[in-house]
């Protein structure tokens, strides 16, 4: 099974410990694993500003780059969606066809294609789950709470199999933390108050960590966590799945 | 030139309403708390997601067909003995209320909750003839009396807090000084209304559903102050948008179950009103105002967002709408519905509302007629760049960033010089011209990307 590693822009730039995890713990899982040079972006910074038009080069890198793996995966939900969505290359509509049908967010990827059931994972803390929108209720990752349907959670199932690590419930299990892409600087004042918001749940309930799917979001909660100077840190969910701490 | 509009945009007006952050919290959780009854009612049900996929293709087959079931209602209403009237859009809607009253000589009438006549600015409209409107629902009476537009559509003074009602009803209505008991002031708004509605000649209500085949309207309260109005006036006036209409009087048993849980996590509304013919001696008035359904009508992916029922549910669970406050949307009908609504009655005024949103999604998932709200926000936003409503400054930092991701070596450039100059001179990103610095930190910069790392490491 051939996998293509697509480690979104600002993970790479910014959080290359998300990529170097989520590689590692593919490859114990027996995954063959390639991450394409000249990999750069999904496009959705700029089509979820309404420049879904300015995407094409983007687009066109991106089944350049992974037109022939067999499986696409990425430590992002938001991004994955984006591709799942709105992936299209007019001279090469059946790869970015095979890509759209192909790409998985990682925690979906190991429980439904590689179903996992054990991982030799051991983190001894208690932790909150930001479950992001995109990932949830674009992926379907887990329930959601507007719903009248039985529960399920891809990520929860697998942090379960993380020795030691203690799950907190949170009042607002699903509620967005307000990152939104672009939205977190052009709506600066309610995007604050929403993560604010978002940590004040998870440290209600005794957090030492909050973690989740999506470096963005994270990457604004820690923004807002470091300037309350809080104890609380954030990880992305593949750091924890291959942690041995 | 940078498109300039009459208002302040929805970023700067949720800024100002967060300045107070006790109140967003109170906003917050009260609006919450509606959402949370909601749910409960909705898991009484299990067959809750079969009802919305039933209300949703109702709705669909409605729209398919408006014109049909629009000449159908007509009909069935006039062989009721009502007269039928037809509005293009808001100035003929609220000139046919005029000639209404006109004929009837009143300068004064009750008008119960309608958020169509709030979209067609009735209200000051009349005012400006030297008619008064009294509102008699009582979260749009206090919102009256404080001479703001309503910030809900379902509950149209959520933003103002009791001991505010009490100073208004003491201004207004002469009760005592610092009550604020909700009991006491209710009783105090009802008898103040009682007069209104003995004295009323003509009554104006809106509709929530309209059935072809009976040629009747449903209306729902809880305060039963719609029926007051029509049954004490000798006209009744009922204005509805033409999207309002279902087929059949079985279909109602749908929506109605639907949307009281959504609303306000009731199981059904206290007063649903059949009006179907007027009484001896009466008239019954019904305006069917089109405002620009039409045209979202005929936008293929906007279409949808004509199956709107105007419970609210999707404001309550916006978590945006929570913090931002209902004046935020400077719209007449607010939260995540309002925003793919709004643009389509102007598309220039309300370019900012489709923005106004993480498109979290929440709204769609909550919908009793299953809108896809958030991919509705998603296309506004398509439409508003194309149609040149984007700031200049947007239009460049796109071209920018398509610049740099569209080009590897680019990117890597741009990624590392970025990374250097934030280690080294962090004083550049860190600083008051960056919103993103505000209030967060930004995440520290590592000496090596992914790419480096697997250059050095994998290859
Ligand atoms: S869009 Fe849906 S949830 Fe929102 S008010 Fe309309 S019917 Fe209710």
């Amino acid at each position: 099974m051939k996998v293509g590693l697509f480690i979104p822009c600002y993970i790479d730039q910014f959080y290359p410990q998300v990529g170097i995890a989520t590689l590692s713990l593919l490859e114990k899982l027996g995954c063959e694993v390639v991450y394409p040079q000249g990999q750069t972006c999904c496009g959705q910074p700029m089509a979820n500003s309404g420049f879904e038009h300015l995407t094409g080069g983007c687009n066109e890198l991106f089944v350049k780059n992974f037109a022939d793996f067999d499986y696409i995966v990425s430590p992002s939900g938001s991004c994955t969606l984006h591709i799942k969505d709105h992936l299209h290359v007019h001279d090469k509509e059946d790869a970015a066809t095979h890509i759209r049908q192909h790409i998985y967010e990682l925690s979906e990827f190991l429980t439904d294609v590689l179903q996992v059931k054990h991982l030799s994972a051991r983190f001894p803390h208690k932790v909150g789950i930001h479950q992001s929108c995109h990932g949830q209720r674009g992926l379907h990752l887990s329930q959601m709470t507007e719903l009248v349907a039985a529960p399920y959670s891809k990520p929860e199932q697998l942090l379960q199999m993380v020795e030691g690590l203690e799950l907190i419930e949170l009042t607002r299990k699903d509620e967005c933390c307000g990152f939104g892409g672009t939205f977190c600087v052009f709506e600066e004042a309610v995007s604050v108050k929403m993560g604010k918001d978002r940590i004040a749940d998870h440290e209600k309930h005794g957090a030492e960590y909050i973690t989740g799917n999506d470096v963005s979001c994270l990457m604004h909660l820690e923004g807002i966590l470091k300037r309350q100077q809080s104890k609380v840190k954030v990880l992305h969910i593949a750091e924890i799945l291959n942690a041995a701490f | 030139m940078e498109p300039t509009t009459a208002h302040k945009e929805h970023a700067e007006l949720a800024a100002d309403f967060n300045k107070d952050e006790a109140r967003v919290d109170w906003h917050d959780e009260t609006l919450w708390w509606v959402r949370q009854k909601r749910d409960k009612m909705a898991w009484s049900l299990p067959e809750w997601e079969d009802l919305r996929e039933t209300a949703s293709r109702i709705k669909f087959n409605v729209l398919g067909n408006l014109h049909d079931y629009l000449l159908e209602f007509e009909k069935n209403a006039q062989l009721n003995g009502a007269t039928v009237h037809w509005a293009a859009d808001a100035k003929e809607h609220n000139e046919i209320v005029l000639k209404l009253l006109k004929e009837q000589g009143v300068q004064r009438m009750v008008k119960s909750k309608s958020m169509l006549t709030e979209e067609c600015h009735l209200n000051p409209f009349l005012a400006e003839h030297g008619i008064d409107v009294i509102d008699t629902d009582l979260g749009e009476r206090i919102v009256q009396l404080a001479k703001e537009p309503p910030s809900h559509i379902v509950l149209p003074c959520i933003h103002k807090k009791k001991e505010e009602i009490g100073d208004l009803f003491h201004i207004h209505l002469g009760t005592p000084a610092g009550n604020a008991d909700p009991k006491f002031l209710t009783a105090a708004a009802r008898l103040h209304l009682r007069k209104e509605f003995i004295q009323s000649h003509v009554a104006i209500t809106g509709v929530n559903f309209a059935v072809a085949e009976t040629g009747e309207m449903v209306v729902c309260t809880n305060e039963g102050n719609a029926d007051m109005g029509a049954h004490l006036a000798d006209v009744h006036i009922a204005c509805m948008g033409i999207e309002k209409i279902i087929p059949q009087r079985k279909h109602l048993g749908v929506f109605l179950r639907l949307l009281a849980r959504s609303a306000t996590g009731q199981p059904i509304t206290t007063y649903s009103s059949h009006f179907r013919k007027p009484g001896a001696g009466r008239q019954l008035h019904i305006v069917l105002v089109d405002n620009g359904r039409s045209r979202q009508l005929g936008r293929e992916e906007f279409r949808n967002s004509l199956k709107c029922i105007r419970c609210g549910a999707c404001m309550n669970t916006c978590p945006v709408y929570r913090r931002s406050g209902g004046h935020s949307y400077h719209n007449a009908v607010a939260g995540p519905i309002g925003a793919i609504l709004a643009p389509n009655l102007d598309m220039k005024e309300n370019a900012d509302l489709p923005f106004a949103s993480t498109l979290c999604g929440s709204c769609s998932n909550v919908c009793p007629v299953k809108i896809n709200i958030h991919e509705q926000l998603y296309q506004w936003r398509q439409v508003i760049v194309q149609e040149g409503y984007a700031k200049t400054s947007k239009k460049a930092s796109m071209a920018m960033m398509n610049m740099v991701l569209s080009r590897p070596t680019v990117f890597k450039t741009a990624g590392g010089v970025g990374r250097w100059v934030m280690r080294h001179f962090p004083g550049v990103v860190n600083n008051g011209m960056n919103p993103w610095y505000k209030q967060r930190d930004m995440p520290e910069a590592p000496k090596e990307s992914f790419a480096d790392w697997y250059k050095k490491n994998k290859q």
